[in-house]
């Protein structure tokens, strides 16, 4: 789960890491009155959006009257901002971060992950702020310092002073720069995050050290522990399918093709999928139905599919391990009478009572295909979508 | 012979009065698994499904001298499960629960390395459909009977795409003789690695099937291996083709965020060290039965 910068920052304010002063406001009339109450003769007005690269995309503006605040706020709010993270079809901007600008001497670069190969959280540091990481890592990776994290005593501060040196730091920013290290650290120990990245950590002329930007995501699983990071949940940020298919318990992502799936099974989706790909089609989604498939589910998921216009036929594969191919069969014959399937409909049951599963849908009457392997079900959808699409 | 398990391994069900835990210890002991008791706390000295309960694992290993354990516990609670058994001497523990945070896992690897190599405990999962040697027991919650007994060793990220990947070999007289399922998340608590050292030793796997998927480096990890060690053929295969970047494929460890990480990288990377990829996760039975018909 991912949240915007102001709310990052106010995560981070409060395990000790330094930020700008800020707050957030939802109108060009809030954003102005925001500014007058920060005081100060420069401010930045930054979109807030699920995205990075937002200076690039004309989502922040330094401004210096509160005329300019009033008219960055106007050309920000409600408008779709369009990075080079979030496709051509952008974010909604529905809030702005008024913050004061400080000047500043020095950028650099502080992140903290959960390294899968060391499977501890690693703290990764450059001098070399207000760039990609990932364009570091490519061109100048001896610039990078690494820690890694021992999970049973946590980072210690011993570790925050190696990096804050290796930064270049002078002495009376080191310890300034410890606890913002070890500020963030913790927030990501104690939020259960999965990303904490801060760039750039700004050095300013009077030797402060400030989270200029700030992302941070969180571990999905952990969130029944982190109710507080749950509520700043924003689902104008995300695909109002995947929002819909969240609500229902059902795990989905949108793609471009044309042939609806509904499977059982992350790796198994994932394969059918590509199985669709090598038969010369185009999968629409991904969509897992999970193990327990009841009849309500199956007809969920069939409404979600059908919500992408795209959709040229709709290929059901379901390997029952805790399923059962006969509770599976009803559920499609259900949703077929409950809901207008306009599209070709191919069906695949393998595992648990097949015979019985595919004995229903035979019976059923209905103009379903059926298809006994994974590569003749993925051949008959691709022929059934273009036979469709030609129609 | 197998890895993991057989039909001697004495089993514990943590979770084992639950609804999942029943059906599923129920499920285990009708395919032959020689399941000993079962732990859930605030029950012991009760009977369930005609064995003991007991309020903790180190009470029902003084009792049954078990051996392994699985863990069908909610995932706020899971971490603190698998700690306990490892803590009682578990020697294998595995996890079926979906959505323990990726901060306990690290914890609970962490807590294993306290136990000397010896009697360290080896998990399997989370978040996998667990273990099989067809014919002999089941450690896991997967349709038995998609498995014929034999001599291919599956290790596998996905539980379905395993039984996926059994049946098709099934169909064309191939049979099993183990099938470990890894599972999803980004945090393991064994990798494909570890599974195919242990295929290696067992001298009755003649073959080995790893299935991955997007995510996370440990296929790249194995493959180097079986270049440089594996002395019998792995098939691989990886899921994800069609996967867009930095987008969660249902997996929690499903997605591509760094180089290597994507399926096209990672089949590449199989196939330079000399693994056989299966064009299709329709050919992965085919794909077992020409390697097997070259050796």
């Amino acid at each position: 789960m991912d949240i915007h910068e102001y709310q990052a920052k106010e995560l981070l304010a409060g395990f000790g890491v330094p930020v700008p002063r800020g707050s957030v406001a939802y109108s060009p009339d809030q954003a102005v009155y925001t500014a007058t109450e920060l005081g100060g003769w420069h401010w930045a007005v930054k979109a807030q959006v699920h995205s990075g690269a937002r200076g690039k995309a004309g989502g922040i503006k330094l401004c210096k009257t509160y005329h300019e605040v009033d008219a960055a706020a106007r050309e920000l709010l409600g408008k779709r901002l369009v990075t080079i993270q979030t496709g051509p079809e952008g974010k909604p901007v529905q809030r702005v971060y008024v913050e004061v600008a400080e000047p500043f001497e020095r950028e650099l670069y502080l992140g903290i992950v959960l390294d899968r190969k060391a499977e501890r959280v690693r703290v990764i540091a450059s001098a070399e702020g207000g760039m990609e990481i990932e364009e570091l890592a490519h061109s100048a990776p001896e610039k990078i310092m690494q820690v890694v994290v021992e999970p049973a005593v946590g980072l210690q501060a011993f570790q925050a002073r190696q990096i804050a040196f290796g930064l270049g730091l002078s002495i009376k920013q080191v310890s300034r720069a410890v606890t913002a290290i070890m500020g963030a650290y913790r927030a990501f120990r104690d939020l259960d995050a999965t990303m904490v990245e801060i760039n750039p950590l700004v050095v300013t002329k009077d030797d402060r050290v400030l989270a200029l930007d700030a992302k941070m995501s969180f571990d999905d699983n952990a969130m029944f522990r982190q109710r507080a990071v749950a509520d700043m949940r924003d689902p104008s940020q995300e695909d109002p399918r995947e929002v819909q298919a969240a609500e229902h318990n059902l795990n989905y992502v949108g793609l471009d093709g044309d042939i609806g799936c509904i499977i059982n099974g992350a790796g198994l989706a994932m394969a059918t999928m590509d199985t669709i790909k090598y038969a010369g089609g185009a999968p629409a989604n991904f969509l897992d139905v999970g193990g327990g498939a009841s009849p309500e589910r199956v007809a969920n998921s069939f409404r979600l599919v059908l919500s992408d216009k795209n959709v040229k036929a709709i290929l059901v594969n379901i390997f029952a391990g805790i399923n059962r191919c006969d509770w599976v069969a009803q559920g499609v014959v259900q949703a077929c009478n409950d809901i207008d399937i306009t599209v070709p409909l191919i069906v695949r049951l393998a595992g648990t009572n097949e015979e019985e599963g595919r004995r229903i849908i035979r019976e059923s009457g209905l103009p379903i295909i059926s298809a006994d392997s994974l590569t003749e079900a993925a051949q008959k959808a691709v022929d059934a979508a273009r036979a469709h699409a030609a129609s | 012979m197998s890895i993991l398990i057989n039909e001697k391994t004495k089993i514990i069900v943590q979770g084992f009065t639950g609804d999942k835990g029943t059906f599923h210890a129920k499920e285990m002991i009708e395919y032959g698994t020689n399941v000993v008791g079962g732990v859930t706390p605030g029950k012991g000295g009760s009977t369930h499904l005609g064995k003991p309960v007991f309020n903790t694992v180190a009470d029902a290993v003084a009792a049954t001298g078990a051996e392994a354990s699985i863990t069908f516990v909610a995932p706020a609670f899971c971490a603190d499960a698998i700690m306990e058994a490892a803590d009682a001497g578990i020697q294998l523990v595995c996890s079926i629960t979906d959505g323990i945070p990726a901060q306990d896992m690290m914890r609970v690897k962490r807590y294993f390395m306290r136990y000397p190599k010896e009697r360290r405990t080896l998990m399997v999962g989370p978040n996998c459909a667990g273990i099989i040697s067809p014919g002999k027991a089941m450690l896991g919650i997967m349709p038995g009977h998609i498995y014929k007994q034999g001599n291919i060793g599956i290790v596998s990220r996905s539980g379905t795409l395993g039984y996926e990947a059994a049946a098709q070999m099934k169909q064309l007289g191939i049979g099993v003789s183990t099938s470990v399922g890894i599972g999803g998340d980004p945090i393991n608590g064994s990798s494909f690695l570890d599974h195919l050292m242990k295929f290696q030793e067992d001298p009755d796997t003649h073959a080995v099937v790893m299935i991955g998927e997007i995510g996370g480096p440990q296929e790249a990890e194995a493959s180097a291996w079986v270049k440089e060690n594996m002395k019998k053929p792995v098939i691989g295969y990886v899921a994800g083709l069609t996967a867009p970047k930095g987008r969660r494929m249902g997996h929690a460890g499903a997605i591509i965020s760094a180089a290597g990480d994507s399926a096209a990288e990672k089949s590449e990377i199989m196939r330079s060290f000399g693994l056989t990829v299966a064009p299709s996760a329709g050919e992965l039975g085919s794909t077992v039965a020409s390697v097997l018909a070259k050796l």
